[in-house]
């Protein structure tokens, strides 16, 4: 027992820390408005990364109606999402694991994504950019986009701010 | 001198009227980029303003749905009005549906005694129901194409029949964005055709003062590019006459190819 701590103790604090320490990623913060509107559904929210071209670095979060509805399934109406479903919503079978989930109400909703951790893949260092777009039924659509390098040099905040469907959208940059 | 002018005034009228007169026919489909397996609705009509029912249905018989996988879809609900012509169609493929509506036959006119006859069929109904010798015999072999496209999905490759005056899209007819340039080749008989002139109307016709229309012509290849100004329902269309006719009383051939594109905004 002595002579086991001493030799295994080390390497787990490093395994531990070490992980921790290496552990780049981002966290994304998206707000969703309140709306004074008759009749509020909530919005269907896609967030994603894109390269220079504006192909799609990875997917990160995709929030839609999971039940079925009077109206059908809510996969159907995941087409409203424009830019995403032509940026490769349409090529995912929804749902899709670690990237999908329930509609959200009006509030701040925060995401963490963690580098190497699916969905957040190891990204080549570059020029990339976080997408937010909402779209909502009887109510509009919206794309917000947050510029970011990556790697970052260090811890960095970054923010935009979106005019209907779409409230403050921020992203802090772990190195 | 005075009656030359009325002649030249009469004819003038007569090439205006020829050309307000050209109904185009054409086809709506409610949806052309869905999420999931779904209805969709169809209208189809024969009009001056695009997309507005206001002269006839269009006669829809000749109809076929062709699914992602190659197999045909039958249409529901078809149904045809004073204005309009609609069916449904269950899309339950991933993929891209093909709607087309092909006419395929010979036309005759000729005069029996004094008075003139008309005739329209098929090349084997030809043969036997229009009298080779007849007066003033005129024949000439036409083939229409009318398509729409709708895509459940990620849009799939469309494959051409390699007959009359097709449309090969290099962008995919259900992946058209505002302001985006996009491009197509034209084929006839599955070869590229230099020097079509293709004519891209939006609908909406009514709530502006002009047609608006863009025209383009295909290059050497048969291929054309053209950014769509703004999002809605556009009508394309291209007319191609050669002399390949397949029966031989006939002198000349009369291609036409129509689509309705849906273009998203941004």
């Amino acid at each position: 027992m002595q002579k086991w701590l001493p030799a295994t103790l080390p390497a787990l604090i490093s395994a531990t820390w070490g992980g921790q320490a290496f552990a780049a990623g981002i966290d994304v913060k998206v707000e969703i408005p309140r709306l004074n509107v008759a009749e509020y559904h909530r919005p269907y929210v896609a967030v994603w990364l894109e390269r220079p071209d504006q192909s799609t670095a990875t997917h990160l979060a995709v929030w839609y109606q999971q039940s079925d509805g009077p109206e059908g399934k809510g996969t159907k109406w995941l087409k409203d999402l424009r830019q995403w479903w032509r940026k490769g919503g349409r090529e995912l079978n929804m749902p899709f694991d670690g990237v999908s989930g329930a509609t959200k109400p009006a509030g701040e909703h925060g995401l963490s994504f963690t580098e190497g951790k699916a969905p957040f893949a190891k990204l080549p260092a570059g020029d990339y950019q976080l997408v937010v777009e909402a779209a909502r039924e009887v109510g509009g659509r919206e794309l917000v986009r947050v510029p970011f390098t990556w790697p970052p040099k260090g811890a960095q905040s970054l923010k935009a701010e979106g005019k209907e469907e779409l409230g403050a959208v921020s992203l802090q940059l772990k190195p | 001198m005075q009656r030359t002018f009325k002649l030249l005034a009469l004819a003038a009228a007569l090439a205006v009227s020829t050309a307000a007169q050209a109904h185009s026919y054409w086809m709506v489909p409610s949806s052309t980029v869905l999420s999931s397996p779904q209805w969709i609705t169809v209208d189809a009509a024969v009009s001056n303003d695009m997309f507005h029912f206001n002269h006839r249905p269009l006669a829809i018989e000749p109809l076929v749905i062709v699914a992602p996988d190659g197999s045909k879809v039958a249409p529901a609900n078809v149904s045809k009005g004073e204005l309009r012509s609609t069916f449904d169609v269950k899309l339950e493929q991933k993929g891209t549906y093909r709607l087309e509506l092909v006419r395929a036959g010979i036309r005759a006119n000729w005069k029996e005694g004094d008075k003139p006859k008309r005739w329209m069929g098929t090349a084997e109904a030809f043969a036997k129901e229009v009298p080779a010798d007849a007066p003033d015999l005129q024949v000439s072999e036409t083939i229409s194409r009318l398509e729409s496209f709708v895509s459940v999905g990620a849009p799939s490759a469309l494959k051409v029949s390699g007959k009359g005056l097709e449309l090969q899209p290099i962008t995919h007819p259900n992946d058209l964005i505002a302001a985006e340039k996009a491009s197509f080749q034209f084929l006839v008989d599955g070869k590229p055709a230099a020097g079509v002139e293709v004519t891209l109307v939006r609908g909406e016709r009514r709530y502006r003062n002009a047609q608006d229309e863009i025209k383009v012509t295909t290059d050497k290849d048969g291929k054309f590019a053209v950014a769509f100004p703004q999002a809605g329902m556009y009508w394309l269309d291209a007319d191609v006459q050669d002399d390949k006719v397949s029966v031989k009383a006939a002198k000349q051939r009369s291609l036409a190819y129509t689509a309705t594109l849906e273009v998203l905004p941004q």
